[in-house]
């Protein structure tokens, strides 16, 4: 009896190993087979390189296209350091999951992307995947630029490959680890990229879809002005658009719940977009500087439907009849703040910026960017306003040929926060800002960063 | 780095580093002493020059942020010195000491572009911002408005 039990016992135990070796050669192998379909999804061959076409191997006109499509796809505000040769590459980009330095896209062969054709071209903007097969970062936003069409990349190409090779060696990133392994890139694409060129919506008409295509796959608007999940991908809904802190800067939102007190009406759009200055809104600056300062090169119907999309996503013409009102009170705010004062905040403000910002009665100058209606002043971050009175706005930003000097140089963090805090309360019916000093002391200590 | 700009139509480059204030480019580099330094924090007005024709404190734009711009001096805002606020500036005798005056020349010209029969309101509000430690503000204000009955007449005699 006392052996069969045992008998049981081991047999018991000698089946329970198996079982225990079944498993775990079961999941060694689910394991193997597992990466080996990762692997295999991973892998993207290396496309052959080839002799680098002569720019007069492309027709003019291409080229042209191309020019106007590359300046209105920003590629040389990300592939050139400031002050650098265009497209050499090298301008650093900041995350939460370390610095990116952008490549050379110029067609020099050993740094750039001299070696490369037309089809690896194509593979790196619609699949983000390099010639030699690596998994190219999403700080290249190659999740919008698969949507643009076969034509308008090979164009691009055209136009890249016509320009002055620069020979620059791209700096090495410097990412948390294990992200530097662009092999597991290939995972992000299986969670958040969905390939394709863009499918035009039967609910609209052409010229708002041909709006949607450039802002969605060209322009790639969402990339700054979406939030961002964990991983660093766009996220959709209700988030889509609703503004996000890009380079130290916040990206308002695109849609209604932009608190600018005056909508974004489609004239306001336009003469922000392609002007650089809006009137009841301020000007571009920080990185939609190089935006509104490019996109004046699209063919006026294309800057028709990208105003039509884009003002479709917040319905700003819908509330024009808002901006009457806005503008009543921020010229009633100019008259009864700018004159001779009692309140040290008030004077303060007089003695440094009412020079350059006072409107009085009459109209609101767009020389004279009005601070009742401007976005910084009512954004939910007061990030925006404080990186222009500490460093100002050069030549490249803002309205054309104009600056704004940097007060960052006298100013103390408590002069600042001072003004903005006062600019809040007394232009703004949003809550006070949190913290205000020590944000100052942050941004000062940031810098005014590689635009 | 290198940046190049208008200075009263004529172009400069200077390689000074790019924190380099525009005001002691214009006064050591170039030699136009019109312009003055007062207290270096953007907060008297004396370095005031014309930026794209607006007004601007040059003691605190880098001149990293100038690439490309177009600058006016007080050299430069009439050929002749004949610019109706400097014309009115000279009937009413003005300055005093004269080191602001300069800077507060340059801030009422633009004052008369945008406000072209300025209120006292639309003049204390852009020109607090433009100190005189000769107290001669009611005279800058009386010269403004004479600038401006000048600037209605030489537009009504073209």
């Amino acid at each position: 009896m006392a052996r069969a039990i045992t008998s049981s016992f081991d047999e018991k135990r000698i089946a329970g190993r198996r079982l225990c070796r079944r498993l775990v050669v079961g999941a060694v192998a689910l394991g193997l087979l597992g990466l080996a379909g990762f692997a295999a999804f991973a892998w993207q061959p290396a496309l052959p390189e080839i002799a680098t076409p002569a720019p007069s191997s492309f027709a003019l006109n291409v080229v042209a296209r191309g020019a106007v499509l590359a300046a209105a796809g920003y590629c040389s505000s990300c592939h050139t350091v400031p002050g650098g040769q265009p497209f050499g590459g090298g301008y650093a980009m900041k995350s939460a999951f370390g610095t990116i330095y952008s490549t050379n896209i110029s067609p020099d062969r050993e740094t750039g992307i001299g070696a490369w054709s037309k089809d690896a071209f194509r593979r790196a903007m619609h699949e983000g995947v390099a010639r030699d097969g690596s998994h190219l970062f999403p700080a290249f936003p190659y999740e919008h630029f698969t949507k643009i069409s076969d034509d308008d990349v090979d164009a691009i190409y055209a136009f890249i490959m016509s320009q002055k090779p620069v020979h620059a060696s791209a700096q090495p990133n410097a990412l948390i680890p294990p992200l530097g392994i662009r092999a597991l890139q290939a995972g992000w694409k299986l969670l958040f990229f969905r390939p394709g060129r863009f499918k035009p919506s039967a609910d609209h008409d052409a010229q708002w879809n041909r709006g949607a295509y450039l802002a969605e796959a060209l322009d790639h608007c969402s990339a700054c002005h979406s939030p961002r999940n964990l991983l660093g991908a766009e996220r959709g809904g209700a988030a889509r658009y609703s503004g996000a802190y890009v380079d130290g800067w916040f990206a308002p939102p695109l849609t209604a719940a932009n608190p600018s007190p005056s909508p974004w009406t489609s004239d306001e759009l336009h003469a922000y977009l392609f002007q650089g200055i809006g009137q009841f809104h301020g000007t571009p600056a920080g990185p939609m500087s190089p935006a509104a300062h490019s996109l004046f090169v699209l063919p006026q119907a294309d800057q028709n439907a990208l105003v039509r999309y884009i003002a479709s996503i917040g319905g700003g013409d819908a509330r024009a009849g808002s901006a009457a009102a806005a503008k009543g009170l921020a010229l009633q705010i100019n008259a009864t703040s700018a004159g001779r004062q009692t309140d040290p905040d008030a004077r303060f403000y007089v003695a440094a910026c009412a020079s350059c910002h006072y409107n009085g009665t009459g109209v609101i100058n767009p020389a004279r960017p009005d601070l009742a209606l401007n976005s910084a002043a009512h954004l939910s971050s007061p990030d925006n306003l404080i990186r222009v009175i500490l460093f100002g706005i050069d030549t490249p930003e803002g309205a054309p040929g104009l600056v704004m000097p940097a007060f960052g140089k006298g100013f103390s963090d408590a002069d600042v926060a001072r003004l903005a805090a006062y600019l809040r309360r007394t232009r703004t019916d949003q809550p006070p800002w949190p913290n205000l000093q020590k944000t100052v002391a942050d941004i000062r200590a940031q810098g005014k960063g590689v635009e | 780095m290198s940046t190049s700009f208008l200075v009263n139509g004529r172009p400069v480059r200077t390689d000074e580093e790019a924190d380099t204030p525009l005001l002691w480019v214009l006064r050591d580099e170039i030699g136009l002493k019109g312009t003055k330094f007062g207290c270096g924090i953007g907060m008297c007005g004396a370095c005031t020059v014309h930026v794209g024709g607006r007004p601007t404190r040059s003691c605190i734009t880098p001149i990293s942020a100038m690439e490309g711009a177009e600058v006016t001096t007080i050299e430069g805002l009439d050929p002749a010195g004949q610019h109706p606020v400097q014309q009115a500036w000279r009937e009413l005798q003005v300055p005093q000491c004269g080191y602001c005056q300069s800077g507060q020349i340059m801030q009422a010209a633009v004052l008369l572009e945008d406000f072209p029969n300025p209120t006292d309101a639309d003049i204390d509000a852009v020109m607090t911002g433009n100190l005189c430690r000769c107290m001669t503000y009611s005279r800058i204000r009386d010269a403004i408005k004479a600038a401006a009955r000048l600037t209605v007449q030489a537009t009504t005699h073209d």
